[in-house]
């Protein structure tokens, strides 16, 4: 396991490569699928809003009726 | 035409692709780290720093082939105006940008131990950190415009330009001397890397494939997220001034 | 000619333009593309004492001589041999037999001084036994596929 982790004595090199790798990689991830969210959701809410303004158009006009 | 074509079609396709690509990249990630790391062997004279390469020949491929599908979407904007183009553009450039960076940094990490430098500026590694700079301006010019038609246009054009470069890196280690070595795998007369060490090398970038196509398909979801809460917005704005102006004239 | 056809022309004449343009200026400044030159190409154009060059070859097997911090060594294009001084730390892949490159200045005597050795690594990976194997059976020897292609000098090592 210690020869494992030494790497023939570039250990510094070669986990710091795996590390950044995982590190770039998880955090275009994370930005991506937070970002989905974000849109996901105010999407949703900006339909939610035309949905009820319709809504209520549509009983105003039945009202006046 | 195809302005307003409904990426129905693309969101349905989408919806089967992405758990398919999430798997095998989850795969090809455990199988590529258990060989990268574990099987295959040390080399006769890198050592284990060979085990860099893993990481960062495929990281290579990806920047490459990414931009190449940056220029492929921005001719299909340019001259078919094909509506998914932009979209794709916009959410590709990040990944191509991140998969250069890591080219970059972990090519880096290699040359320190084995040439003895973390930098020079011969032609494949200056060739390589102008694509990562394309990359860069690719995104700033994509957000640059109030308009984001213009925007998308002014990046299209800019993804053409550096197309220039794809040859530049991948022959600029024949055309000239340099201090990075010429291609062992995709070169004339078959691969000069040993299989035990080929084997980690392709995994890992199944393993990249698998991360960029889920990525890219959740980035352009949201992206056609955000456009419809645009096109929503600018509805409901003129609608309210419909709405008002009906009111001023009765 | 409808506008697609109309712009997909433009484009294509575009990257035509492009392309060749990048082509003509590329060939123009060959000779400040290429990272580092051969001890033929220095014999050839000798560079003025006062300007570092950076010379590429291979590690002439059986040169190298340590004392201390100095070593002297020779870089051979397999035509022309160039003797090189340098102090310091060598990186790790500088091995004889195989590729480096050596930023300095010729020096009045005609060697070269380096401030700088940097390790080429070439295009072949294996694994230590098949090094090894294929050593022994005299199928390839170190250096043959070196920094500069050139028939291979010095037998097995290490």
């Amino acid at each position: 396991m210690a020869d494992f982790l030494a790497m023939g004595g570039y250990a510094a090199f070669v986990w710091s490569a795996y590390g950044v790798t995982a590190l770039v990689l998880a955090g275009l991830g994370l930005a991506t699928v937070l970002s989905a969210r974000r849109a996901r959701a105010a999407l949703h809410e900006a339909e939610q809003q035309i949905q009820g303004r319709r809504r209520t158009s549509r009983a105003q006009a039945r009202a006046q009726r | 035409m195809q302005r307003f074509a409904n990426p129905g079609q693309f969101l349905r396709l989408a919806a089967v692709v992405q758990p398919w690509a999430a798997g095998v990249g989850a795969v090809a990630t455990a199988v590529g780290l258990y060989f990268a790391l574990f099987l295959s062997p040390a080399d006769y004279q890198q050592g284990d720093t060979v085990r860099i390469m893993y990481v960062h020949v495929p990281a290579a491929w990806m920047a490459l082939s990414i931009y190449l599908g940056l220029a492929v979407a921005a001719a299909l904007s340019l001259v078919w105006k094909h509506p998914l183009a932009d979209v794709a553009a916009r959410a590709m450039a990040p990944i191509g940008a991140a998969f250069t960076a890591l080219c970059l940094i972990t090519g880096s990490l290699w040359g320190q131990p084995m040439w003895g430098t973390w930098w020079v500026w011969d032609a494949r590694l200056t060739s390589v950190l102008v694509l990562f700079f394309l990359y860069l301006g690719h995104i700033a010019l994509a957000n640059a415009f109030d308009d984001a038609d213009r925007g998308a246009r002014a990046a299209a054009v800019l993804a053409l330009v550096g197309v220039v470069n794809l040859p530049i890196i991948k022959f600029s280690v024949d055309w000239w001397n340099t201090l990075h070595q010429p291609a062992s795998v995709m070169r004339l007369g078959g691969p000069t890397i040993h299989g035990a060490m080929l084997a980690p090398l392709l995994l890992m970038w199944a393993a990249y494939m698998g991360y960029f196509v889920v990525v890219l398909i959740t980035r352009m979801r949201t992206e056609l997220a955000e456009r419809r809460l645009r096109a929503l917005q600018l509805n409901a704005e003129q609608a309210t001034r419909m709405t008002a102006s009906a009111v001023e004239a009765g | 000619m409808t506008r697609k056809r109309r712009r997909l022309v433009i484009l294509s004449l575009f990257l035509l333009g492009l392309g060749s343009a990048t082509a003509l200026s590329l060939l123009a400044f060959q000779d400040s593309l290429v990272f580092f030159f051969s001890p033929s190409d220095l014999a050839r154009r000798p560079p003025p004492t006062d300007r570092a060059v950076r010379v590429g070859g291979l590690v002439e097997p059986g040169s190298v001589a340590r004392s201390g911090t100095e070593v002297r060594f020779a870089i051979t294009d397999g035509t022309t041999r160039l003797a090189v001084a340098y102090t310091g730390i060598l990186p790790d892949l500088f091995r004889e037999g195989q590729g480096v490159v050596a930023n300095g200045r010729i020096q009045p005597d005609g060697s070269f001084r380096a401030s700088e050795i940097l390790a080429k690594h070439d295009e072949n990976y294996m694994p230590r036994e098949v090094a090894e194997s294929l050593r022994r059976e005299g199928h390839w020897r170190d250096g043959a596929a070196g920094a500069a292609a050139q028939p291979a000098q010095g037998g097995p090592r290490r």
